[in-house]
């Protein structure tokens, strides 16, 4: 059982090796074709020559492309990713200052929209074309097309402003009250897509022979579809579940933005807009490394669930 | 037997009755939104009640205004019409959107056909190119390669759009086009000595185009979601420039004294988007055999 789940887990993990060394020629592409100067940027453009010589010999930035790329490579696979031009500490430090917050967010708006998206799915595939169907599917139609920010706004209006029942906006040390607006916005697109998934994957599961069987055996139908049913219909599921932590990060940067939640997302808009390139650099690594064990994750999650993918190549 | 095991069990007829009223019926929603929104961005120097950048003079008595006759969706902080406002952020949103996903399209078509076609290294430099790109979560690129710009705009938003959507329908018509290259018609093409471009366009291309034009539908759609969140952002569009996310940035200010400014530009935006994805899911069923029902 073990070994069998070994040889494939560590062929995944190989196949991580190319695909990190891209992430990480991309993400330093962003310095080297950067057409913007972060020098003058910081300094203005009236800055003293003297002083910008200075400062690029400082931040090596007088270098070849390629050297830099190994010093600042050397440097990384030693956690060091350099310092940021804005705040003048390190770029690490302030990403452990950070991180807590969005890993706090995204893992609510998971835990969230699984627990929403997999009763809605299952209650829609109960009676399917009735009304609670169809007005549940509606619903995640919409959650899937609406814009975060939009939404994030007008839940904050709704429970926040008008019914004062939530925090507006803010971290509050992470006090839960302050996390579920935020939440729910980050995983709004997420509980649409598991939703559906979960009621067309029940539906297409139920139709097959083993639940007429588990049927005919006289179980009761409610183990029908908790045991026998649901399990299959997750393979699916958890690809979306997966897959759906995309969404999670690309929407970390807005949803922080109309919460005002101190994570990376944030700070990674803040860093652009400073044009603090080393702390941008830093923050669209962490979100790429995150993404990339994230489907790491669900392929090994395929080989605990479906025995057959084991053997498959 | 229990109710719900009698309606879970006809859930595989219904489906195939239902399948047919459901589709028409996104399409003609879906159909209905989009049209409404390209007119209205189209028409939007007819339609429009005001001049969407004029600052009345009399300031004070003009700004904030809740929907009322003379301004329908009422005003923004610079009282500005909000009505005329959302309806040329559409033109932008729509030119965008529709123009970064005719890029996209043929820069990937090409690539994806090529690559496709000829296999071999052209065919494994394009999938390690698209395996990097498709590990990051698209908007964090984008937000990413935004910094490397001096000045932000829409049309760096345009180019950074294109340099990080190609891969989706590059990997598209590169499936395709493996599977249609063994058909007979194609082997029997070769065989009589008809050239490859010939086959590429001729034989290839046309039998490849309905995917192609699904994923460019709910392409339009995430090209104007992420330019709206771009300027919401503030590393899209730039003032005078009117956009619905930038517009939203300035109603996020007055979300409490004057929610009203947030709410259009957002519906606009949610109903463009919701239309274009329901018509991308009504050509999916009509024009993908994989996904029918």
């Amino acid at each position: 059982m073990l070994s069998d789940l070994l040889e494939p887990a560590a062929k995944r993990v190989l196949a991580l090796v190319p695909v990190l060394i891209g992430v990480s020629l991309l993400v330093f592409g962003l310095t080297a074709v950067g057409l913007g100067d972060p020098v003058r940027s910081m300094l203005g453009q009236r800055a003293d020559p003297e002083l910008v010589e200075q400062i690029r010999r400082d931040y090596a930035l007088d270098r070849p492309v390629h050297e830099r790329y190994l010093t600042w490579m050397g440097r990384l696979l030693r956690g060091d990713l350099g310092t940021s031009y804005h705040q003048q500490r390190p770029v690490t430090e302030i990403i452990a200052e950070r991180l807590p917050a969005t890993v706090h967010l995204a893992v609510a708006a998971t835990a969230l929209s699984v627990v929403l998206g997999m009763t809605a799915g299952v209650i829609a595939a109960l009676r399917p074309g009735r009304l609670l169907d169809q007005v549940l599917m509606s619903a995640a139609v919409l959650g899937i097309s609406t814009p975060v920010f939009w939404l994030g706004m007008m839940l904050s209006l709704l429970f926040a402003v008008w019914l004062g029942w939530l925090p507006v906006s803010g971290y509050g040390d992470g006090a839960w009250p302050n996390l579920v607006l935020p939440a729910l916005t980050l995983g709004a697109v997420h509980t649409g897509t598991i939703a559906r998934m979960t009621r067309s994957s029940l539906l297409e599961v139920v139709r097959q022979e083993f639940i007429q069987s588990a049927r005919a055996k006289g179980l009761p139908e409610w183990r029908v579809v908790a045991k026998h049913a649901l399990r299959n219909a997750l393979i699916p599921v958890v690809t979306v579940i997966g897959i759906g932590l995309a969404d999670l990060l690309v929407g970390a940067p807005l949803t922080e933005t109309v919460f005002a939640w101190p994570g990376i997302g944030r700070m990674l808009v803040a860093a652009v807009g400073q044009r603090d390139l080393p702390t941008v650099m830093g923050a669209v690594l962490v979100f790429a490394v995150i993404y990339v064990l994230a489907n790491l994750l669900v392929d090994l999650a395929y080989l605990v669930i479906d025995p057959r993918i084991r053997r498959a190549r | 037997m229990p109710a719900s095991a009698i309606a879970l069990r006809r859930a595989g007829g219904e489906r195939v009755t239902g399948a047919g009223a459901r589709r028409r019926g996104r399409l003609l929603v879906g159909g209905l939104l989009v049209a409404a929104f390209a007119l209205s961005a189209i028409l939007a120097p007819w339609i429009a009640p005001y001049d969407p950048a004029a600052v009345p003079a009399a300031l004070s008595a003009t700004m904030l205004r809740p929907p009322e006759p003379a301004h329908p969706l009422g005003t923004d902080a610079l009282g500005r019409d909000l009505l005329s406002r959302v309806l040329y952020g559409g033109r932008v949103s729509l030119a965008l959107g529709l123009g970064v996903e005719i890029v996209i399209v043929a820069v990937g078509v090409t690539i994806g056909l090529l690559a496709g076609y000829f296999g071999g290294w052209r065919d494994s430099i394009l999938m390690r190119v698209t395996d990097v790109v498709m590990a990051f979560p698209s908007l964090i690129l984008a937000i990413g390669l935004i910094a490397v710009f001096e000045q932000p705009g829409l049309d760096k938003v345009a180019l950074v759009l294109v340099v990080l959507g190609w891969t989706t329908i590059a990997r598209v018509v590169r499936g395709e086009v493996l599977s249609l290259k063994e058909r007979d018609y194609v082997q029997a093409a070769r065989a009589i000595g008809v050239g490859h471009t010939t086959i590429l366009l001729r034989h290839l291309l046309p039998n490849a185009i309905g995917p192609v034009i699904v994923a460019a539908t709910i392409g339009v759609g995430s090209n104007m979601i992420a330019e709206a969140g771009l300027s919401f952002l503030g590393l899209g569009a730039q003032s005078p420039t009117i956009s619905w996310g930038s517009m939203l940035a300035e109603g996020q200010t007055f979300l409490v004294s004057a929610p009203w400014v947030a709410f259009f530009p957002g519906a606009a935006l949610l109903l463009a988007v919701l239309g274009i994805n329901l018509l991308g899911d009504a050509l999916r069923d009509l024009l993908d055999p994989r996904f029918q029902p």
